[in-house]
């Protein structure tokens, strides 16, 4: 029985093996040894989201001899707090799912149905938001694939990439393959953390979503969706029908889309629907299933460059794929700069020897005699901690007696903690450190 | 893998790192940029802010009270509350009270373009503060949230000064009650 499986094996990866025991132009230097062809064996790859993109990646990477494989569906369900589940609609492009699986959580079918079809992969299921893992469970994976639709889910995923960089260990630097789709259009990314562009750099490609004044809303609708709005922002604000808007809720759809429908008559506007109102409150993006097949294989091509070296991945040069077919087809790749004053990946935390019996008030002091500082005015925070601000002046006063108070033990800073400091005299700049005890 | 630790290693070797044993805390960009923010706060001798939680700054309340115009003497608070994404997204600012102002409803939504529509990420809270300071000295009748207060001023600015002083009294305007928010100064 094993040495069957094995030898099914050999045929099964034999023109995958050929392509990566294939010495071309792009991969002279490669390790093409037995030895090295095992790697991707080893390779434990994580794949974030299970929807319409998370279905084609993990059914990809199964079928391009990724043997170890999780994958997380945190679900967009915000209001009620639980994972995703399966959607009727979900169904027409989400091809691991059948209509017995609706209610069920997304991650947990797919990865059964492709280790059921796909044979000698491991795919292990994560039902639950991505923030709820600490760096320790990223730090077991050698990639991370992307298939979202939220924006800050991935701003997430990227600064705990960016921040887990360690340079005492080689292992931190996780390649992050973002693949995204709307409509007929899609991107690919990747994102090797600290040295390309990550994905803050690059936030200013994301058009926002067009934002109608509240003002039109209320006095003045001209389309069905400012009607579907007013009921959404406005109406149910005043009416309160039920405690809290869950928008997967039909009974809580359809009261929106009754008041909707009452205020649209009311002003002559045709086109209110159940469909639409759902569409407007929910915020949905059509998905088109060729697109989304589209974007994945090309997510889980660079994975596979990325494992194996077999030819040169996205990433140090051009680092952004973009694929277009609303008119024909439309493709290009480039290089995006990275931008120095990323948020997550710029001006990266400087060391900073501190001594822990130190008060927070000679802490300050010793900036402003630094030769490199000269801060005479210095506000000071940590994370979720207002050490000392001097303005404005309520927060001025109930921050002064920190300043007698010592960095560990009156404040409970310790090594690696990140302090953030600002000064009226320096607008554009704001100092980060990263402790160290003396 | 790539041989991408070698081009960490040299990218680093400048820049001379050394790390240390610890759990990580970094501080998020959201709290940076509000740091900043209020660093660069003009609030002048008609505002002041609360603070419920100093250690939270994403979540404050901003006092008002104008020292001129049709508001002159009332006292109005809005919570201001910046979520992970600030400053991508605009800050979510309501009054507390129930006031009689044609951009402001009864719920306190605010109609102010900069906080909904034409917010962009290089803006920042003094903006905010001082577009809401402008509403109390020129509410604006072409933007309206509380309608009747709008047809109100458009058509007697006196009468609509003289019903905003009996909504800041806590009397009721066409029988709805509003908040008494004056001062005793």
């Amino acid at each position: 029985m094993a040495a069957a499986a094995t030898e099914s094996g050999v045929s099964r990866w034999q023109y995958l093996d050929h392509i990566r025991r294939t010495r071309g132009p792009f991969n002279q230097d490669s390790d093409v040894s037995e030895e090295a062809l095992a790697t991707l064996d080893k390779t434990k790859i994580l794949v974030i989201g299970a929807g319409g993109l998370g279905c084609e990646i993990l059914k990809n990477l199964a079928l391009s001899g990724f043997k170890d494989i999780h994958v997380i569906d945190m679900g967009t369900n915000s209001y009620a707090l639980a994972p995703d589940t399966i959607d009727i609609s979900n169904l027409n492009r989400q091809f691991l799912f059948r209509k017995d699986d609706v209610g069920k959580f997304k991650a947990e079918v797919a990865a059964k149905f492709v280790e059921k079809r796909v044979q000698g992969v491991k795919i292990t299921p994560h039902n639950c938001r991505i923030q709820e893992f600490d760096e320790d469970f990223y730090m077991q994976f050698q990639m991370v694939v992307c298939g979202l639709d939220s924006i800050e889910a991935r701003r997430w995923i990227n600064a705990t990439l960016v921040n887990m960089v360690d340079m005492e260990n080689q292992d931190s630097l996780k390649p992050l393959i973002d693949g995204g789709t709307e409509g007929f259009k899609g991107q690919t990314r990747v994102v090797f953390p600290t040295l390309t562009p990550c994905i803050e750099c690059q936030l200013d490609l994301y058009t926002p979503r067009a934002a109608v004044p509240l003002c039109t809303l209320a006095t003045i609708p001209r389309q069905p969706e400012h009607c579907i709005e007013w009921a959404h922002i406005i109406a149910w604000d005043q009416e309160k029908p039920f405690p809290s808007l869950d928008k997967d809720d039909p009974e809580h759809i359809t009261w929106l889309y009754r008041k909707a429908l009452a205020r649209a008559q009311e002003f002559g506007i045709t086109g209110v629907t159940y469909s639409l109102t759902q569409g407007v409150v929910k915020n949905i993006i059509p998905a088109i299933a060729s697109t989304n097949a589209i974007i994945a294989a090309s997510c889980c091509n660079e994975a596979l460059k990325i494992a194996t070296t077999a030819a040169p991945s996205l990433g140090f040069e051009e680092s952004y794929m973009m694929y277009s077919g609303d008119d024909s087809i439309y493709t290009n790749t480039f290089k995006y700069e990275k931008k120095e004053d990323c948020a997550v990946c710029g001006e990266v935390a400087k060391p900073l020897e501190v001594n822990p019996n130190w008060t927070l008030r000679e802490l300050l002091d010793s900036f402003s005699t630094k030769a490199d500082l000269q801060l005479k005015k210095p506000s000071i925070r940590a994370e979720g901690k207002t050490l000392y601000m001097q303005f404005p002046p309520s927060i001025e006063e109930q921050t002064r007696s920190n300043l007698d108070k010592t960095l560990k033990e009156g404040l409970g800073l310790d090594v690696n903690h990140e302090v953030a400091v600002t000064d009226p005299a320096f607008p554009a700049l704001t100092f980060r450190f990263i402790l160290r005890f003396a | 893998m790539l041989k991408i630790w070698s081009m960490k290693s040299a990218q680093q070797k400048a820049e001379n790192a050394d790390g240390a044993a610890g759990k990580k805390k970094k501080v998020t960009p959201a709290q940076l940029r509000v740091q900043k923010d209020l660093s660069e706060l003009s609030l002048g001798s008609t505002m002041k802010t609360v603070f419920p939680d100093p250690d939270d700054i994403l979540n404050f309340v901003l006092e008002i009270t104008p020292d001129e115009g049709i508001y002159h003497g009332g006292l109005f608070t809005f919570t201001f509350t910046m979520g992970p994404n600030y400053p991508h997204e605009p800050p979510k600012v309501r009054c507390q009270q129930k006031i009689y102002h044609p951009n402001i409803d009864l719920e306190g939504k605010v109609c102010l373009n900069i906080l909904r529509e034409d917010w962009k990420p290089v803006l920042n809270l003094n903006a905010v503060i001082v577009g809401l300071q402008f509403l109390f000295l020129e509410p604006n009748a072409s933007d309206p949230l509380n309608k009747e207060a709008a047809d109100d001023l458009r058509s007697s600015r006196e009468n609509f000064r003289r019903n905003v002083r009996i909504a800041m009294g806590g009397g009721s305007i066409r029988g709805v009650t509003y908040d008494r928010v004056l001062t005793t100064r």
